[in-house]
């Protein structure tokens, strides 16, 4: 290397560029060691290496699967699998968590006093025991308190709740793809229609109800789908079968089972109680000044929270909660301990002993788990954008 | 400026040099045993047992494991390093076992694990010999009107471990009875003892041994009963690393001479006096006759050592599985001239 020309290139651009591509490529060499060191102590094991296993029969089975599943699939299918309940816990659970924890936020700058003392309660009580301890409680709580299949708590006649699992009728579609269109083509109606109100209250000031028009076309729509498209819904009722003496089971119908409706409950109660602090930090963040000034210009009390607060609060609320979102996608791998089938269980547990290829798999677990936080990220962040102060 | 730019290449050059002695490392096969002279060093045998299976690997308050398969780990630090406590033991789930001992965490696996061609052959390990003939069998609640595995039917859930064999039988039987059933796999033994207990699933499935000892921890274990059926083989034994011939003939050998004591009748209380006895197979192994410890770098008195301080294979089940009520019979653990399959390569 010719120092001399490095010195006289020596811009301010390339002052900072050289030792970052030092330091890329310090890390690059890090990890072909590691990589290196890693091949070679497995060569002196006799540990082969390889991804080949994925495309071999799984012969394991999993209890509850979003997807045609059986142990004559592959690994790679198993690993969908996994892929798809831990997605699926994480999705119930930030669903829940936000309703939860923004209610609990908003309940504790309450000024009935009751109302807030509760709210703040919950937040000390659920967020300072661990979660793991939650999750065992709701589980063996749960299968201690609930019925026998024969004794099953009844929801007239068409849901059953039980030890084994909260049974649901399912549903049997005829066209149901004109159901999904209709249900499509109405969303995007109501861009369109939020596009044109915007425009009509930007150039002339009037005011449009697209909330109102919005309900009414994604209720109407569909039904109108019913009503001439050809669609039609029915339900297949859960029926009680008896195996043996006293051993019964439902057939038919969705079962919902308890590993996974105990570790939903677990990860929203949990993880509430950290949006629920976000919420209130958001809402007392937007000084007093704001509301007093939407006031003094006529605005409704709906309108002052609609489009003064809530916009402002969003901003100090969002980051933090991306963070939440992000934990307890990561925290529903501890569903490994109840027997819910997520990826660490079905896939860096049974798979991994089944194969013995523990770098492989550890690996691609870990991918996984960084392209969902990752893709979460990348959609709380583009949220966040959108929800930023605009200078203008 | 020139200053940092030089701390950058030095730092590129130093991890370059990493690499370079990365690759160095390692390097095994020579014909001297390398665990051996650790283990010497070290001053115990590193031993991998279960987190607590009743009768194979267990701890009581104090700390001190006792069970059939601690018995192995026993002998073999008799016989290397004279003492028969200088073991120290890692408690290993399942899915944690194979790992700890690929990496040396652990140089031997006494741990109820069942030796399959695959994990024999494809992931660094070798099976030493069975210390446990078992097979999988179904536990389920006596007041259920189940009587045999014939009376299971569609929708039928089972509870087992996950990352064991188990999990693979289970569906080949149902499979090959046409059974559509409800695998509920955890990863914690004591999980599933919960979760069968409380009714969420109707059977839990395991090895029968493993059945026997989970059952005294169940609510009301007389509620329950083992089906009579058998529905896999499972030879449990020792395992260590692939590619240390010796130490795997050290541990091969602890094993075949506790259950070749038993054979002739050689135990804990009467081995030191057998050495003037007139069969020479007597005397061999207690150490009169032969320079068989030469083989793997030992002294003559190892298996005399095991004998005295672990006892022969007879008194380690007696003491371990059947006095606790686990397994009263030994069934297919009986020796080979009493009618089991226990028989081992003689030791000359």
């Amino acid at each position: 290397m010719n120092f001399k020309n490095l010195k006289l290139n020596l811009s301010n651009k390339n002052k900072d560029l050289i030792p970052q591509i030092l330091t890329v490529l310090f890390l690059i060499l890090v990890v072909i060691y590691f990589t290196i060191n890693a091949q070679s102590n497995m060569g002196n094991r006799g540990i082969s290496f390889g991804f080949g296993f994925l495309s071999q029969e799984s012969s394991f089975d999993i209890t509850f699967s979003l997807i045609d599943y059986d142990g004559s699939h592959t690994y790679a299918r198993a690993f969908l699998v996994g892929l798809l309940n831990t997605i699926l816990v994480s999705v119930i659970g930030i669903f829940f968590a936000t309703i939860l924890g923004v209610t609990i936020g908003i309940a504790r700058l309450s000024q009935n006093y009751l109302v807030a003392k509760s709210a703040e309660w919950y937040v000390e009580i659920f967020r300072n025991i661990p979660l793991i301890l939650q999750i065992f409680f709701w589980y063996f709580a749960a299968l201690r308190a609930l019925p026998l299949t024969v004794d099953s708590i009844n929801f007239y006649d068409i849901s059953f709740l039980n030890v084994k699992g909260w049974y649901v009728p399912k549903f049997v579609w005829t066209n149901f793809s004109i159901f999904l269109y209709s249900i499509v083509f109405s969303f995007i109606l109501i861009y369109f229609l939020g596009k044109y109100a915007q425009k009509q209250r930007d150039k002339f000031g009037k005011q449009i109800p697209t909330l109102y028009i919005s309900i009414l076309l994604i209720i109407g729509l569909p039904l109108l789908s019913f009503l001439i498209g050809g669609v039609s819904l029915s339900f297949e009722i859960p029926v009680l079968t008896q195996l043996s003496k006293t051993v019964y089971v439902y057939r038919g119908g969705v079962s919902i089972i308890p590993e996974l409706i105990s570790l939903a409950l677990a990860l929203s109660m949990y993880t509430a109680t950290f949006i629920a602090e976000n919420v209130r930090a958001g809402i007392l963040g937007v000084s007093k000044g704001q509301k007093e000034a939407a006031a003094s210009i006529g605005l409704t009390k709906g309108q002052i929270l609609k489009l003064v607060v809530m916009p402002q609060a969003l901003r100090i609320i969002i980051p933090p909660t991306t963070n939440q979102y992000l934990n307890l996608t990561k925290n529903s791998s501890l569903a490994a301990a109840i027997a819910y089938p997520d990826i660490v269980l079905v896939f860096a547990g049974t798979a991994l002993m089944q194969t013995g290829r523990a770098i492989e798999i550890i690996s691609i677990t870990m991918l996984t788990y960084l392209s969902l936080s990752l893709s979460i990220s990348v959609f709380m962040n583009w949220y966040n954008k959108k929800m930023a102060i605009k200078e203008k | 400026m020139i200053k940092s730019i030089k701390t950058w290449i030095l730092v590129g050059f130093a991890s370059l040099l990493l690499v370079a002695c990365g690759q160095g490392g390692g390097g095994a096969g020579s014909k001297k045993s390398k665990t051996l002279d650790n283990t010497k060093k070290a001053g115990f045998v590193k031993c991998g047992v279960s987190q607590g299976l009743p009768g194979f690997s267990n701890a009581d308050e104090a700390g001190n494991w006792t069970g059939i398969d601690v018995d192995v780990c026993r002998a073999v630090a008799a016989a290397v390093l004279g003492d028969a406590d200088k073991v120290k033991y890692t408690p290993l789930s399942a899915k944690e076992r194979f790992t700890a001992l690929t990496s040396g965490e652990i140089d031997v696996l006494a741990r109820n694990t069942t030796w399959t061609l695959s994990r024999d052959a494809d992931i660094g390990l070798t099976f030493v010999g069975v210390n446990f003939y078992d097979g999988q069998g179904f536990m389920v609640r006596k007041a259920s009107g189940i009587n045999s595995v014939n009376d299971f039917r569609d929708g039928i859930s089972a509870c087992t471990n996950t990352g064991t064999t188990t999990e693979l039988n289970m569906r080949d039987f149902f499979n090959s009875k046409n059974i559509k059933y409800e695998p509920i796999a955890f990863e914690k033994a004591d999980e599933v003892v919960q979760a069968y207990d409380a009714g969420r699933c109707d059977t839990y499935t395991t090895d029968k041994s493993g059945l026997a000892a989970q059952r005294t921890k169940l609510s009301n274990p007389d509620e329950h009963k083992v089906l009579p059926e058998t529905i896999s083989k499972e030879p449990l034994g020792p395992v260590v690393r692939q590619g240390d011939s010796v130490w795997e003939d050290i541990v091969r050998w602890s094993l075949n001479t506790m259950i070749e004591a038993e054979e002739y009748g050689v135990n804990s209380s009467n081995a030191s006096s057998l050495k003037d006895s007139d069969n020479p197979a007597i005397k061999r192994l207690v150490g009169a006759e032969g320079e068989l410890g030469a083989a793997f770098g030992l002294d003559n008195d190892w298996s005399l050592r095991i004998i005295e301080q672990v006892g022969n294979y007879g008194e380690s089940y007696k003491k371990h599985i059947a006095d606790t009520g686990i397994l009263p019979n030994r069934g297919p653990n009986e020796l080979w001239t009493k009618g089991g399959i226990l028989y081992v390569p003689p030791a000359r």
